[in-house]
């Protein structure tokens, strides 16, 4: 049995009054696809920002890939982490967004070799070479000099998926990255993500809305309701038997509203 | 009758002065501008005060009395400078602490998001500044950098006062030796209107050059 990739350990996160996590443990195997679904301020995308270290916790652990990932052993006591623990850390994690976040001043190529020459120090025309293979992957390598106004929201999410995989990472976060797309763009998004599961062994964390997706994508989904695991279980138990009256709700709300599962 | 061209003459010399403490006035002001306008964003307290005092000490008094400063008072704490070296000294710093606050202000325009990809990206705080941050807020800067300019070329003037003898002096010169003061007066006014919309012009390019590819569309 291996040892979890991401331990996630009685975490607390709070913003002032609002407690948002409280006491959350999570453990994702090495390439295991998790869909986390649950209502808007459940608190699953926080999980995502917390592994990519956009936000802070206030208490408990994370190991990710055997080291803490807030914490680093100082003098045989565990201290926070400072900025170079921090970037070490993020070396083994990368982040796709809700709105792409891509870099407008710079073309779809530079946008995805910029970070590997930076910071791997990868030379210009390997960092291309790689670049061209990873937009060949996601079906956009006719787009390579396109500045990325001049693409749709299907086609920057690609382009963001291409960029995060260029440093490869073992970890793959996905914040709802369909939400902002308009509905005939979705699928093919989704499909680059089909084909990346089916092609590496990357873990991959997915927050989502698209319940059928999840249920085709994930070995794992968790359901959240403010900031606790509810439910949790195979794609088809969670889908078709929900145990918790409250997957129930949010399922028949979520296929209400037109999503299919 | 005069004969103008010899005091025309004194007047371009005058305005070649003039341009000459343009030109060094901004290329202080642009580095006193950027020192200091990501000083205030600095992560360090010392960093963020130094910066902060500069800004508010040379917007909160007068050019001429900053001149004055320079150039009169700084001697007896042992600096001469040549009346250029403090009327460049004088505009530059002064100028310059406008200016931080345009770069102070661009920076922090660029979305949250932008920030986040680099933090995913795992840029580090140099390379997310000089890759991503401050090529997206330099379009924004420009304008205004634009209208500081502006406003430097018409503050050279009062250099003047310390006997640098730009085009506001050797216009006075003339008027004092002819008593005329339409033509003197006529002809620097057409000439600082000409060397404004020179460098409006020259921001315009730039503008166009710094926003190619971006059109106005934040992604």
């Amino acid at each position: 049995m291996p040892s979890p990739i991401i331990r996630i350990d009685n975490i607390t996160k709070s913003y002032g009054p609002l407690t948002v996590l409280d006491g959350l443990s999570i453990d994702v195997m090495p390439g295991e696809k998790l869909a986390l679904i649950g209502p808007s301020g459940s608190g699953k995308t926080t999980i995502l920002r917390i592994l990519m270290t956009l936000e802070k916790i206030n208490g408990g652990h994370i190991e990710v890939d055997g080291d803490q990932l807030y914490h680093m052993p100082n003098a045989g006591r565990l201290v926070a982490a400072d900025e170079r623990h921090l970037q070490k850390m993020r070396e083994k994690i990368g982040m796709v967004f809700q709105h792409f976040n891509l870099f407008p001043h710079k073309c779809v190529l530079d946008n995805i070799t910029l970070a590997p020459m930076l910071t791997k120090g990868v030379a210009k025309a390997a960092a291309e070479a790689r670049a061209m293979e990873l937009l060949d992957m996601v079906g956009m390598a006719d787009k390579a000099k396109s500045m990325p106004a001049q693409l749709s929201g299907g086609q920057k999410q690609r382009v963001a998926i291409a960029r995060a995989l260029a440093l490869s990472p073992k970890i793959m976060l996905f914040d709802e990255v369909t939400s902002a797309l308009d509905p005939e763009l979705v699928e093919e998004v989704l499909n680059v993500m089909r084909k990346l599961a089916a092609e590496t062994d990357m873990t991959m964390l997915l927050v989502t809305h698209e319940m059928g997706f999840a249920h085709d994508f994930a070995d794992r989904v968790l359901f959240f309701d403010r900031g606790k695991i509810v439910e949790e279980g195979k794609p088809d138990d969670m889908f078709r038997n929900p145990r918790q009256e409250r997957t129930q709700t949010f399922l028949r709300k979520i296929i209400a509203a037109g999503h299919r599962v | 009758m005069i004969d103008w061209s010899g005091y025309i003459g004194l007047i371009l010399q005058g305005a070649l002065v003039t341009i000459e403490l343009t030109i060094m006035g901004s290329a202080l002001a642009l580095v006193m501008a950027f020192a200091a306008g990501l000083g205030r964003l600095s992560r360090f307290l010392a960093v963020r005060t130094l910066a902060t005092v500069y800004i508010e000490f040379f917007r909160g008094t007068s050019i001429f009395v900053q001149l004055f400063w320079v150039y009169f008072v700084l001697p007896f704490a042992g600096v001469t400078l040549t009346p250029l070296q403090a009327g460049v000294l004088a505009l530059g710093l002064n100028v310059g602490a406008y200016g931080a606050e345009v770069v102070r202000g661009a920076v922090r325009a660029i979305g949250r998001e932008q920030h986040e990809a680099c933090v995913a990206l795992n840029l580090g705080r140099y390379h997310r500044m000089r890759h991503v941050i401050l090529p997206q807020a330099l379009p924004l800067m420009l304008p205004t950098f634009g209208n500081n300019a502006i406003e430097l070329l018409k503050g050279t003037a009062v250099v003047s006062l310390i006997s640098l003898t730009d085009m506001t002096f050797q216009a006075q010169v003339v008027r004092a030796q002819t008593g005329s003061t339409l033509i003197p007066f006529a002809t620097i006014l057409i000439l600082y209107f000409a060397m404004a919309c020179a460098i409006s012009a020259g921001v315009r390019w730039l503008e166009r050059r710094a926003s190619r590819g971006l059109d106005g569309v934040r992604v």
